[in-house]
């Protein structure tokens, strides 16, 4: 029927283009179980007895045998603390930029007001422009308005505002709503008015109808916007470099520091562990897409 | 009163539209709209904003400088326009590498059985989830002088017993162009697979009927069906390589300067921020230009939000 389908240059192209995508993630991976420190050249596996070089001389086992690097990197404080902040950034702004971003999605989807066009236009713009120019947007506000205020009210020492968790979560909001609106309207587009409709007629109020029968038949979209969020929070480097201070450091943000300096398998332990937790976000996430539909 | 508010159907939509304005006018349109009042002002010495209205950073952007070294009243100093050259290129040249890279990939995985086109597409996910910045470090892995791929060419060749001197590929243009269309291809491959999947089949039935050929089908009924798709990862591709520094940065060994390493830099070392807007500026006109006219010849599908 379909005359190209089992066309070998299409075969061997889509192998090839699988192989590129994963050959540097897989080597990544591989290069967590390096028995070399400088990780410069592959030294080998961890061998579950065997000893590790460390720059150069032979030092005994590891207590955590092959998952030695997993064991640095869970000890390592500073790896402790841009997780908590990746992980607090990434849940206040999932769970704020959802509530907004849904409440938006069904003003645009199902209410007419003055400012419609407008803030369907609005939300489209921080897909459509560089990142970076949003990020020094953002930082040019913050640094204006944070250095007009401390000169303003003469605050000094610790009572100055600076940039930090507060203004990356700000950041976060905002660039996460416009995807979770998007996602949320498709929804509410396909959903049939009758329904709610029958509701109303069988006597339910808007907020009942709201509560029972719109929510429960958007909620497919909500979550998946809300995983989008949460993925989108997780993964941001660009917008976070320019809204972070001191003490504020993301994962992402403390990796790109470390691949300046010196880098040690454990950034690769980092990144296999962070595969791994992409790897069951995006499985759940497929999950709920396919119940939804 | 509650009945009325009940019944005032504009006064509900818009107060659930309200928060999501007050953070795209705060700080979406307000930002933007100071980039553009700092673009016009002037550093002062401390690194800090002096409000004017002076064009002086947009004549620096263009080169045209009124100190010359040879004494003339007026000279070009190629500097940022070169930056701009590189960067547009870069961004088209990874553009058109992940669509021929994407092509093949999206049509097999849009003609697959649909049971086994979820994980088809969940390996393309993975990779497009897993860190940019992780991304990047894998590929300084590979590209090293001593790393992965020397590593592997010199055990081929040794195989073979010819010599072999590693290659330099980490630091130059190409392995930032590597870097660039690894890390964007899943934004390519994700719409254009969207609508070569929409495609009605017996599209190809009543073309092979009438007796075209595998060619022909693709010219004349595949490719210009699939346009949407191809627009939607062009811009999806186009604009975030316009503004990426990390690669560069990473892959490039700061010798590759684009215009988001130069946005970058006014702010973090330069610490001009007046003239660090006007690039970014620049960019997003650039962007939106490229964007705008792109999309009017093509048309702007739903593909855009596939990814």
């Amino acid at each position: 029927m379909n005359p190209h389908r089992r066309s070998p240059f299409v075969l061997i192209s889509t192998a090839l283009v699988y192989f590129f995508l994963y050959a540097p993630i897989i080597v990544l991976i591989i290069f967590a179980f390096n028995s070399s420190r400088t990780n410069v050249l592959f030294g080998g596996f961890i061998t579950k007895y065997g000893p590790l070089q460390m720059d150069g001389s032979t030092v005994t086992q590891s207590p955590c045998g092959q998952f030695h690097w997993f064991c640095e990197l869970a000890k390592n404080s500073e790896v402790k603390t841009a997780t908590k902040n990746t992980l607090t950034i990434a849940i206040i702004s999932t769970l704020t930029s959802t509530i907004i971003g849904t409440l938006a999605a069904l003003a645009l989807q199902r209410y007419n007001f003055r400012l419609k066009s407008f803030s369907q236009v609005s939300l489209y713009i921080p897909i459509v422009i560089p990142e970076i120019v949003m990020g020094i947007g953002i930082l040019v506000l913050f640094s204006q308005l944070f250095s007009f205020l401390n000169n303003s009210l003469s605050l000094a020492g610790d009572a100055r505002l600076t940039m930090g968790l507060s203004t990356v979560i700000l950041a976060h909001i905002a660039f996460s709503i416009p995807f979770v609106t998007l996602i949320v309207q498709a929804r509410l587009q396909g959903l049939d008015r009758f329904v709610e409709e029958a509701a109303m007629d069988l006597g339910a109020n808007e907020l009942i109808t709201f509560w029972r029968v719109t929510l429960p038949s958007i909620m497919p979209g909500v979550l998946s916007g809300a995983l989008l969020a949460f993925t989108l929070s997780l993964d941001d480097f660009v917008i976070t470099f320019f809204t972070t201070g001191p003490g504020a450091s993301t994962l992402p943000i403390y990796v790109y520091g470390l691949l300046r300096r010196i880098i040690t398998p454990q950034v690769n332990a980092l990144s296999t562990v962070w595969v791994l937790v992409v790897f069951t976000v995006v499985l759940v996430s497929q999950r709920i897409q396919n119940r939804g539909t | 009163m509650l009945k009325r508010f009940r019944e005032n159907k504009a006064t509900q939509g818009t107060l659930l539209i309200s928060p999501t304005l007050i953070f795209m006018i705060g700080l979406l349109l307000i930002p933007l709209l100071l980039t553009l009042v700092i673009s016009f002002g002037r550093r002062a010495p401390d690194g800090t904003v002096i409000y004017d209205f002076s064009f002086d950073n947009y004549i620096r952007l263009s080169g045209i400088r009124t100190e010359c070294a040879n004494g003339a009243a007026v000279c070009f100093d190629p500097i940022y326009a070169e930056i701009l050259t590189r960067s547009l290129t870069l961004a088209f040249n990874t553009t058109v590498i992940a669509i021929l890279l994407a092509y093949p990939l999206s049509y097999f995985i849009a003609r697959a059985p649909a049971k086994k086109r979820n994980t088809y597409l969940f390996l393309i996910l993975v990779p497009m989830w897993t860190n940019f910045v992780i991304r990047v470090y894998a590929w300084m892995m590979l590209l090293r002088t001593q790393g992965v791929i020397n590593s592997v060419l010199g055990w081929l060749t040794g195989l073979v017993g010819l010599s072999f001197t590693p290659l330099e590929i980490l630091y130059t243009p190409s392995a930032v162009l590597v870097g660039m269309v690894y890390e964007f291809l899943p934004f390519m491959i994700l719409p254009l697979y969207t609508s070569l999947e929409k495609i009605d089949l017996s599209l190809y039935e009543a073309a092979a009927d009438l007796g075209a050929n595998r060619i022909r089908t693709f010219l004349r009924v595949t490719l210009p069906l699939s346009m949407p798709g191809i627009v939607a990862g062009t811009i999806l591709v186009f604009v975030p390589v316009m503004g990426t520094f990390i690669v560069s940065d990473l892959l490039g060994g700061r010798q590759i300067v684009l215009v988001g390493n130069l946005i970058q830099n006014q702010f973090l070392i330069a610490r001009d921020p007046t003239f660090g807007s006007t690039a970014s500026l620049v960019l997003m006109s650039l962007t939106l230009i490229v964007t705008y006219f792109y999309t009017r010849k093509f048309g702007f599908g739903e593909e855009i939000i596939s990814a």
